[in-house]
């Protein structure tokens, strides 16, 4: 596996000029060094061979997306498994930013992937492409990937790196292609606790570098009694930070408990902070439950603002509710039917899932401009709209099959 | 640089460690890490569709996962 690894990490490190970069490379060389000299007392395994069938949807915010994802992964050789994935997103949208600067529309995008892993004593390489397709933005990602078991397998050590590759175009003006380059640095520790608890730390570095912002949407002004328009203009880069703690509890009865935490910065100047707290119960009668809840905050980036005090009143601006300060809260609740816990045919067990999300955003500095509208019946003063806030309905019904 | 350097050793001396240390949860004390109710992603396809959901609403992304299975079940 040696020779796969050496061109990643020779990118990796005429790239890396950060600490966290250097870190990365430090722990790859580390686990891959372990990997070929430590006894080989512990052997990890490779995931089971198993088939996703399912229908998302999500509804909200005027926006509907649903679609099929289909994930299949399978072992051949002993030591190695592939995995593919075949994702649509058909979205229809009379968004909040659509009704006010443009027309509701329709698209598709598709994503397709296909990962490889390859199992070597305690060590699993993985590595990986992801083609993501729409009218209007395009993507192709690179991931390559280590983990290794230490300490008998009670720790689980992790990394890996991505490329990523976009073209962004826009509707109605063939001229105009721009890219982003990305590149994800990750680095992740699983950890045995005791015999009834797990905790998994992860973190990652995120850097991007080209054509950031949405080509449709504008900023608003007001100078004085004018008023007006104009492109949101983004900084060239960005680079993100993320870490990240959960853990998973075994209750006294078969049941579990989960929590987790991240923290989120970017030099954009948002600070994110996510928690989620949760509970799982199995049944005696093949059916499974899974109930959590989830908070999100975050503050504004540095160049957002729901209403500039002037034309060009500074270098970079934006206006999408995505930068803004705001909130959001969601609640999941999920069953699981097993069909056949002790096989039938060529499988070895199946799962019927429906898995139920409610999300709520709520915006502290973004404003409804639909009061605006013609037909809204409604009149308010620039800058003085009621705040902007909706909610959203996910639901997730998939089958899933081990073979 | 220095920061560097320690992480460097600090890495290699933890790793070199684990060659070393004891289980302090037993193989035969796994089975509960073991269940599936304990697995951090039990439904691929349903975490990256998750995911995909909350990063395309919210300004914050990465560090969604964390190091495979990870219970030394095997």
């Amino acid at each position: 596996m040696a020779p796969l690894a050496v061109p990643v990490v020779v990118a990796v490190v005429t790239r890396g000029i950060d600490y966290v970069y250097k870190a990365s490379i430090t722990i790859l060389l580390a686990v891959m060094l372990l990997a070929f000299a430590a006894p080989k007392a512990s052997a990890a395994v490779l995931a089971d061979d198993r088939a996703d069938v399912m229908y998302h949807s999500y509804d909200g915010g005027g926006v509907t997306i649903d679609g099929p994802s289909v994930l299949v992964r399978k072992k051949f050789f002993n030591n190695f498994s592939v995995t593919a994935n075949y994702y649509v997103d058909s979205v229809t949208s009379a968004s909040i930013d659509v009704l006010v600067s443009a027309s509701p529309y329709t698209e598709e995008r598709t994503q397709t992937s296909v990962n490889f892993e390859a199992l070597y004593g305690s060590t699993i390489f993985s590595w990986g492409l992801a083609q993501s397709d729409e009218n209007d933005y395009a993507a192709e990602t690179f991931m390559f990937g280590v983990s290794q078991e230490v300490f008998d397998g009670l720790t689980t050590i992790s990394m890996g790196y991505s490329l990523g590759d976009d073209t962004v175009s826009q509707n109605g003006r063939d001229d105009f292609e721009r890219d982003v380059d990305r590149q994800s640095y990750r680095l992740g520790l699983s950890q045995v606790i005791t015999k009834n608890m797990l905790v998994g730390l992860s973190f990652e570095a995120i850097t991007d570098e080209g054509f950031l912002n949405n080509p449709y949407r504008s900023v608003r002004f007001i100078d004085g009694n004018v008023t007006g328009t104009q492109a949101e203009r983004y900084p060239n880069t960005r680079t993100s930070n993320a870490g990240s703690i959960r853990s998973r509890y075994y209750l006294p009865w078969r049941a579990a408990i989960h929590g987790e935490y991240r923290y989120f910065t970017d030099t954009w100047g948002i600070e994110a902070h996510t928690g989620q707290i949760g509970y799982t119960h199995p049944t005696d009668f093949g059916w499974e439950f899974d109930f959590h809840v989830r908070l999100y905050s975050q503050t504004e980036a540095d160049f957002y603002s729901d209403l500039f005090s002037r034309a060009d009143a500074q270098n970079f601006l934006a206006r999408d509710k995505e930068l803004s300060t705001f909130t959001s809260s969601s609640i999941r609740l999920g069953a699981t039917y097993t069909l056949f816990e002790h096989g039938w045919s060529f499988m070895e067990k199946g799962t019927v899932n429906i898995f139920l999300d409610r999300m709520q955003f709520d915006y502290d500095n973004f404003r409804d401009l639909t009061v605006h509208l013609p037909d809204s019946g409604q009149s308010f003063e620039f800058g003085e709209e009621p705040l902007y806030g909706f909610s959203a309905n996910v639901i997730q019904f998939f089958v899933s099959v081990w073979f | 640089m220095k920061f560097f350097r320690l992480l460097t050793l600090a890495c290699v001396a933890t790793l070199m460690a684990g060659c070393s240390v004891q289980p302090w949860v037993k193989p035969y004390e796994r089975d509960r890490l073991a269940d599936t109710i304990m697995a951090f992603d039990a439904n691929p396809v349903s975490s990256s569709y998750t995911h995909h959901v909350y990063e395309a609403r919210e300004g914050a992304r990465g560090a969604i996962g964390s190091a495979g299975g990870g219970c030394g079940c095997n």
